[in-house]
């Protein structure tokens, strides 16, 4: 177990949740990839199946509907398995802590291994949280 | 504008006979009462004769009843004209318009969940946006849904 | 022989919001599309119920990111329309620069998604490279690169700097030369003809039926724009015109685009220019009772806000209709009779404030073949990009606009980001 997680935090497979955000945390997630800030320097690489993620990086303070999706998710992600909170609603619904068709925030769903403030987090931002959450881990 | 005024007449002509009250305090914005049994034929005077365009439907819970907001836009004269209904409180109902206006089709099904408004010959009432396990009956713009609860 | 489609998994790396595409096919061609939403109803209308007037801004620019401008600004000026506030004239012109900039950058973030669905990765990392200069502008006024936090009711919260002015006329001005490169290599694309030309068309009778707006509507030959229609902010102080197209299909919505970019610049610029120092703030106190309408001509189209006031410090309702309420069901009109490998391009082109074309899932459920993921839809419009290409002489074709591409980005000085 130990052993994949070493390879893990070498080149950690990003896998992307959207529960209900407002774009912004999204498309600074995916501006991370842009030549400007380009987190494939750094072996971070998002993919398009679940199956093959090693994190989870969870946006949007979870809406009733997206709960069930997320935590199924959560479950087909193969372990070990890391779950990133990025932007102030995944970490506690925000400024919607109101709403009556939220369920989140993602913490109430499924366990969060670390949260990324912000509205949205600029990708310096969520690459350092990454790169923190890889040597907590490691 | 004189066009606009022009506009306004003819609008006030087409709808003569169907309005309870209008206002217009603002020179580009237009809001006509209207009776219920009225709304289709008003609606098809707004946006096939006149050509005005569909915006939106508003659904307000008020003391008296439930509002039903109808907003057209005549975009040559920058003019929004509002007509409105007022719905029995306890059995909300009216005619839907999307036989006529294709694209109320969802505004009508959102209203319907979240205030409980009955849109009489909609073609395909279903869920929009609540969730699907959303307690059947429960309104959350209602009034008497009080305040926000998750 | 009729198959039915079960969608499966909304999730894609690209996404943006979340909605469920369910597609009805038989064999190559859509036969139905419907959307399932929800995923992304936050209750925001309730939620301004229980909300100050003065806090209400903060909530709406999180309606959407790339749109977060034009909501606060349709409602400032719903309520300012109850309270028959006179908005200064600096404030206007502020106004008018931070939503041209935001249309700037949600139309090169469009133009590289656009690119990516398509199979052209470059003009996806190029486009949202050329973003960032707008997004460093954004943060240097207003302190955020999303999210201003600029609008207020009477006027607008912050101040341009002096010393700021000149840097936003340089970033407008080095714009110029890319977007005539963009507008050079795109436009003239063999491939991009091939994959765009009369896909996905919305006839003038079908965009009036739904209320179609924005570039969706205007690429069918609809000259509307709030800009024009029902001028707000500064733009009938200004020399711009609005952009229109005949054809009604991928291309001309994506023409549209392209040629808006050129007119925000030149508004920008002019609001530079004209604009002259004084107050930003009518320094509003109280809401008298009463309703008001604020529209605004976000990126996708007119944003529409209802405002009620009963004379307390709250709105008694707040009704918010965003651009793309209106567009998306056109794809009723535009996906039907289209193959599968056009749908993803055909409802990008609508430039939903989700990227809704991830959501979309394909499965024959007769056939035994295994389920066809959203992934793969993308997968299969790029592919059929690459064949194009090759039908097309082959590689010449496939490095002529990566070659433009390059050609340009050389000959603009770059200075490292």
């Amino acid at each position: 177990m130990s052993l994949k997680l070493k390879a893990l935090c070498k080149s950690p497979w990003i896998f992307h949740v959207n529960t209900g955000a407002c774009n912004n945390c999204d498309i600074e997630l995916v501006d991370a990839l842009t030549p400007r800030f380009d987190v494939e320097r750094f072996g971070i690489v998002l993919v398009g199946s679940i199956r093959h993620a090693d994190a989870l990086v969870v946006t949007g303070g979870v809406t009733r509907q997206a709960a069930p999706r997320l935590k199924r998710l959560y479950e087909q992600a193969p372990k070990p398995r890391l779950v990133i909170a990025c932007g102030t609603c995944a970490c506690s619904k925000g400024i919607f802590h109101d709403g009556y068709h939220m369920a989140g925030p993602v913490d109430q769903i499924v366990p969060v291994d670390i949260y990324i403030p912000g509205c949205p987090p600029k990708p310096e931002a969520i690459i350092d949280g990454v790169v923190k959450l890889l040597k907590k881990v490691a | 504008m004189k066009e606009r005024e022009e506009l306004v007449t003819k609008i006030e002509e087409k709808l003569a006979g169907k309005v309870v009250s209008s206002r217009r305090d603002i020179p580009n914005r237009m809001y006509v009462y209207i009776e219920g049994e009225n709304l289709p034929e008003a609606v098809r005077l707004l946006f096939d004769e006149l050509s005005g365009r569909y915006v939106i439907l508003t659904g307000v819970d008020t003391p008296a009843g439930v509002e039903v907001l109808y907003h057209f836009s005549f975009d040559g004269v920058g003019l929004v004209v509002t007509l409105r209904v007022l719905l029995d409180k306890d059995k909300p109902e009216i005619d839907s318009i999307t036989p006529i206006v294709r694209g109320a089709e969802w505004i009508e099904r959102e209203i319907h969940e979240l205030l409980g408004v009955e849109f009489v010959g909609h073609p395909n009432m279903r869920r929009l946006i609540l969730a699907e396990d959303w307690p059947e009956g429960v309104y959350p713009l209602r009034r008497s849904y009080g305040k926000n609860t998750t | 022989m009729k198959r039915t489609i079960i969608p499966i998994g909304p999730y894609h790396p690209l996404q943006e919001e979340a909605g469920f595409f369910q597609l009805q096919v038989e064999g190559e061609k859509v036969l139905d599309i419907d959307v399932d939403l929800g995923y992304n109803h936050r209750g925001i209308e309730k939620i301004c119920e229980a909300r100050t007037f003065d806090q209400i801004p903060f909530v709406v620019e999180r309606i959407c990111g790339i749109c977060s401008t034009s909501h606060p600004l349709a409602y400032v000026q719903a309520v300012e329309e109850i309270a028959r506030v006179q908005v200064p004239e600096r404030a206007l012109y502020i106004r008018t620069i931070i939503a041209e900039l935001e249309r700037l950058h949600s139309h090169l973030l469009w133009l590289g998604l656009a690119g990516h669905f398509i199979g052209y990765n470059t003009v996806f990392m190029w486009a949202w490279r050329y973003r960032e200069p707008v997004l460093d502008i954004m943060e240097e006024m207003t302190g955020n690169r999303q999210n201003y936090a600029m609008m207020k009711i009477g006027g607008v919260r912050r101040d341009i700097l002096e010393q700021d002015l000149p840097k936003i006329r340089k970033m407008a001005e080095d714009l110029r030369p890319v977007l005539d490169m963009f507008v050079g290599a795109v436009m003239d694309d063999p491939v991009i003809h091939a994959r765009t030309k009369g896909v996905g068309v919305l006839t003038p009778e079908d965009a009036r039926r739904y209320g179609a707006v924005g570039p969706t509507a205007r690429a069918s030959g609809l000259a509307i724009d709030v800009r024009k229609d029902d001028p707000y902010a500064a733009y009938d102080r200004l020399d711009w015109k609005v952009i229109t197209w005949e054809s009604g299909d991928v291309f001309a919505k994506a023409a549209v685009r392209l040629l808006e970019i050129a007119e925000s610049i030149k508004i920008v610029l002019q609001c530079l220019d004209q604009m002259k120092p004084g107050e930003i703030d009518a320094k509003v106190k109280e809401i008298p009772p009463g309703e008001g309408i604020g529209r605004v001509e976000a990126p996708r189209g007119e944003t529409f806000h209802y405002v009620r006031s009963d004379g307390s410090n709250r709105p008694v309702r707040h009704k918010v209709r965003a651009p793309s309420y209106v567009n998306v069901p056109t794809f009723k009109a535009t996906c039907i009779g289209q193959t599968v490998s056009d749908a993803t391009i055909i409802l990008a082109a609508v430039d939903p404030c989700y990227s809704c074309t991830e959501r979309m899932a394909v499965v024959d459920a007769g056939a035994g073949k295994r389920p066809v993921e959203q992934y793969d839809l993308v997968a299969l419009s790029q592919r059929e990009g690459q064949k194009m290409l090759g039908s097309l002489a082959g590689k010449v074709a496939q490095t002529t606009l990566e070659k433009k591409l390059a050609e340009g980005y050389r000959r603009i000085e770059w200075k490292a980001c």
